[in-house]
């Protein structure tokens, strides 16, 4: 007895000993060193300094605005998430999957470049600047909802899509009402996805610096925004290690708050139901699922328009110019190189997240046999999504700071970029992965285990089948997240090897109206490699799983 | 039904894996050139020299140049100070005048040497003119689109007093001082130019319709009539090399001018790092930078101007970007001192 409890502890740390070496490494090590800088003062150690930052009325303001932003951005993009999410997994409509890789787009658009395409929109030109929405709040909770909407419909439409519509049938066919089998029936199996959803989506919108820097004005700040403005303009590491502190125990909380209403999700069917057809009922989330897709669609169609233009005429110039280098050498690779680096960090970090992430799900989703055991999965649960909740400029620079000597001298490695990716897009893989390997009955594996299966053939009966599919979403979704990473990687980029955002970035950074129209043609590609890559990923799924 | 469909998807999946794992990192050009004939030069994103310029430094002194570029100034500055005794290059380029103290409080820098270009002279620093060696300089100066001004018969504002003036009400946008390195050059002039008095300036400003945006890519291309497509104010606050950049034709004239009475220099220094694996080679990359080669190649890659007064600037810059005799001063040292201040007051002003 004891013995197979220690066992079974024993199984536990080898399965989260990798994650939890490189998570160490390359996330609370960096993060650490950082923070500890602000702390120690002159050689001293001086933790009421960084309380005394704290009591500073603008931090007080940082906060509210931090908040309430991503609160109001969180709930936006769940209003249009939701219900595209049901449109866009149950209703048999044409091109579906076409519009459903469409609407991940966004999420890895540059925000610099978005935030240009917003303007033109939003702007004193544009086609609302009659709102005069152009900066601040509102401006930034629409740009909030722009990128994370995409998250929700793509969390909650995997959840949705594999949950077995029979039960609803059955309540319907009892008599009730389609709000009925909502609240009683598909609700409680959507819960754990739809809160697994909520969570990130809040912690990307609460720690979003392109959106808010380019949206807000210099009138709104959030925490995020002003680490960087404490770090790099001010250079008071002091202040910046307090607001790091600070974003991390709001983060924590948050973290704990969530996996209590993490309910674990029911049973997951082993099939895909086939999507049905359009009732009269559907209309509202159909509207909505147009609203989103329009929404969306705005920005991205005035950046295609905005490519397609030189010198006032429609040409495609700006899509040759991308084998070059710009006018004046802007860059010091052609933009067609910086793709290719792109998709081959994309390939790494892919990986590097789906083997942590795989591991991460397994360990955290197999059933406890003690509440000690519980307490620790569901604490590794959350450690791994921490890297979420921290800023990139903080990451970056104790990236710098701690992997500095020996065979850690990792500044300059070309891996870096992709470990950093990686751990960026982990919490997306683990949280796809979560709910479904959450919803597997424990009674199957007893029954593999009972039939003579050892550990191995239980996980390639049981498991696999099902996890199969979320793991190619996931695998697209890191994918994508990697290709528009912009954040550590500006930091943390080889000059020889730049991404395709990085090479955005530079172009609008160099005057000269060619290099403009290459900074929104080299978005559309990157916009439409991601779309590719989603598309890809949305014909691989498996339609039936039910063979197995 | 379905073992048949899931083939061609298994069969898909895995030739894609294999395909796209056959072009990633890993195993791929993971080289580790040998160090002493390697001298790396960290910058921020900013930088850029033609190829035969850097192919003559390699012929000349057998070294490869590895180039590591990456954000901007200020993130430059706090990744040199943060990293200080440890640096992980050789030759640091691009500090500029508002952001040396920092570097030099670290102690980043050992002396370079090496013979500062003719001319160079008036822009070394009087503290540290030792450690950080001028390479070029730029003026941040307010930019109007004369073009816009002519079809509606109005003058344009010439100083910083008339863009307060009612006539160029909702016309002016610049950058934020915190967050764009222009705009922070911008807060210094009208601190040089209305000394206490600069926050009144800054209200007038305000209560004029100026518009401030987080970066000069937004400014320029976002809110200038004459950078982008939808831009819409004639008044923006740019560099005194732009107007180069808006000809109406090939050889033409610019249809912009930069105002020559708003200007602040910012100068931009590079230096030998303490800690440098290569220190020979560090100080020959630095002689370089200031060699004529370089110096000349100055405004066609980084549209700025060399230090040296030996070498000279394009002909689209002399005929359309005339430079500012003189510009508005703060030293480096009274910048270094109120930087935090003035930033924090300059944020109350215009968040109000």
């Amino acid at each position: 007895m004891d013995r197979a409890k220690l066992g079974r502890l024993a199984g536990l740390a080898a399965l989260a000993a990798g994650p939890l070496v490189v998570l160490t490494l390359f996330f609370l090590l960096p993060v650490a060193g950082m923070v500890g800088r602000g702390f120690v003062v002159d050689g001293t150690f001086d933790p009421l300094g960084v309380l005394e930052v704290l009591a500073r009325p603008r931090v007080g303001r940082v906060l509210g605005f931090t908040l309430a932003s991503a609160t109001a951005g969180t709930v936006l993009s769940l209003l249009l998430g939701l219900p595209s999410a049901y449109v866009l997994s149950r209703l048999d409509l044409p091109a579906r999957r076409l519009v459903r890789a469409v609407l991940l787009v966004p999420f890895v658009l540059p925000t610099i470049v978005v935030g240009v395409a917003f303007r033109d929109v939003l702007g004193e030109g544009g086609p609302l600047g009659f709102l005069g929405w152009e900066q601040g709040p509102v401006a930034v909770v629409l740009g909030l909802a722009f990128f994370n909407a995409a998250v929700v419909i793509r969390t909650v439409g995997a959840a949705w899509e594999s949950l077995d519509p029979r039960p609803g049938e059955a309540a319907a066919a009892l008599g009730a009402t389609p709000f009925q089998v909502l609240t009683t029936v598909t609700w409680p199996a959507l819960r754990g996805s739809v809160v697994s959803a909520t969570s990130v989506v809040f912690l990307f919108c609460a720690t979003s610096f392109g959106v808010v820097l380019t949206l807000g004005g210099v009138r709104w700040a959030t925490v995020e925004t002003e680490i960087y403005l404490l770090t790099t303009s001010l250079f008071d590491l002091r202040a910046a290690a307090a607001l790091s502190v600070l974003q991390l125990v709001v983060v924590v909380v948050l973290l704990a708050l969530t996996a209590r209403f993490r309910a674990p999700g029911a049973p997951v069917a082993r099939r895909t139901s086939a999507p049905r057809r359009v009732r009269p009922a559907d209309a509202p989330a159909l509207a909505v699922t147009a609203l989103t897709l329009a929404f969306v669609a705005l920005p991205i169609i005035t950046l295609v328009q905005g490519s397609l233009r030189v010198g006032g005429e429609w040409s495609l110039d700006n899509y040759r110019a991308l084998a070059g280098r710009g006018s004046d050498q802007a860059l010091l690779v052609p933009v067609t190189d910086a793709l290719a680096s792109s998709l081959r960090i994309a390939v790494d970090a892919t990986w590097m997240a789906l083997g942590l992430g795989l591991l991460l799900a397994v360990v955290v989703t197999r059933r406890s046999h003690s509440p000690a055991e519980r307490r620790v999965r569901s604490a590794l649960d959350a450690v791994f999504m921490l890297p979420l909740g921290v800023s990139a400029v903080t990451l970056g620079f104790g990236l710098l700071v701690t992997l500095d000597s020996g065979p850690l001298d990792l500044r300059d490695s070309p891996l870096l970029v992709p470990i950093a990716q990686a751990l960026v897009a982990l919490p997306l893989v683990v949280r796809t992965l979560v709910p479904v390997l959450a919803g597997i009955d424990d009674r199957q594996r007893q029954a593999a285990a009972s039939l003579g299966a050892g550990a191995w053939r239980t996980w390639l009966t049981v498991e696999v089948p099902v996890v199969w599919k979320p793991l190619l979403a996931a695998s697209g979704f890191a994918f994508a997240a990697s290709l528009g990473e912009f954040g550590a990687t500006s930091f943390l980029v080889r000059d020889e090897a730049p991404t395709l955002p990085v090479v955005i970035f530079r172009l609008l950074g160099h005057p000269g109206e060619m290099n403009y129209g290459m900074a929104l043609a080299a978005s559309v590609v990157l916009a439409a490699t991601t779309a590719l890559v989603m598309l890809a990923v949305e014909q691989l799924r498996v339609p039936s799983l039910g063979a197995m | 039904m379905p073992a048949r469909r899931r083939i061609p998807a298994l069969a898909a999946t895995t030739t894609m894996v294999l395909a796209l794992t056959g072009c990633s990192l890993i195993g791929g050009d993971s080289e580790k050139a040998d160090r002493a004939d390697q001298v790396v030069l960290v910058t921020h994103e900013s930088f850029a020299l033609p190829d035969e310029v850097v192919d003559a430094f390699e012929d000349e002194t057998g070294l490869e140049l590895v180039v590591r570029a990456s954000s901007d100034a200020g993130a430059l500055a706090t990744k040199l100070a943060l990293s200080a005794d440890n640096p992980s290059g050789d030759v640091a380029f691009g500090i500029d005048n508002t952001f040396a103290s920092r570097v030099l409080d670290a102690g980043v820098f050992e002396p370079y040497d090496a013979e500062l270009p003719e001319g160079a002279e008036r822009f070394a620093l009087a503290e540290g003119g030792d450690l950080l060696a001028p390479v070029d300089q730029a003026s941040v100066c307010i930019n109007v689109d004369s073009a816009w001004f002519a079809k509606r018969k109005l003058e344009a504002p010439s100083s910083l007093e008339d863009l307060a003036k009612p006539a160029y009400e909702d016309l002016t946008a610049v950058s934020s001082a915190s967050s764009s390195s222009p705009g922070m050059a911008f807060l210094l002039a009208t601190r040089a130019a209305f000394g206490e008095k600069w926050d009144d300036y800054w209200r007038d400003l305000l209560d004029n319709g100026l518009k401030i945006v987080d970066g000069w890519t937004e400014a320029y291309y976002g809110e200038f009539s004459a950078g982008g497509e939808k831009g819409t104010r004639p008044v923006v606050l740019s560099y005194d090399s732009s107007p180069a950049f808006t000809l109406d034709g090939p050889g033409g004239r610019s249809t912009t001018a930069a105002l020559l009475d708003t200007c602040f220099r910012q100068v931009e220094y590079a230096g030998v790092l303490k800690g440098a694996k290569n220190p020979e080679g560090a100080q020959e990359l630095v002689e370089f930078l200031l060699g004529p080669e370089v110096q000349a190649a100055l405004p066609g890659s980084m549209y700025v101007r060399p230090v040296s007064g030996e070498v000279s600037v394009p002909q689209e810059w002399s005929a359309n970007a005339p430079e500012p005799d003189d510009a508005w001063e703060v030293a480096p040292a009274e910048i270094a001192a109120n930087r935090d201040t003035w930033l924090e007051e300059w944020t109350d002003v215009v968040t109000r």
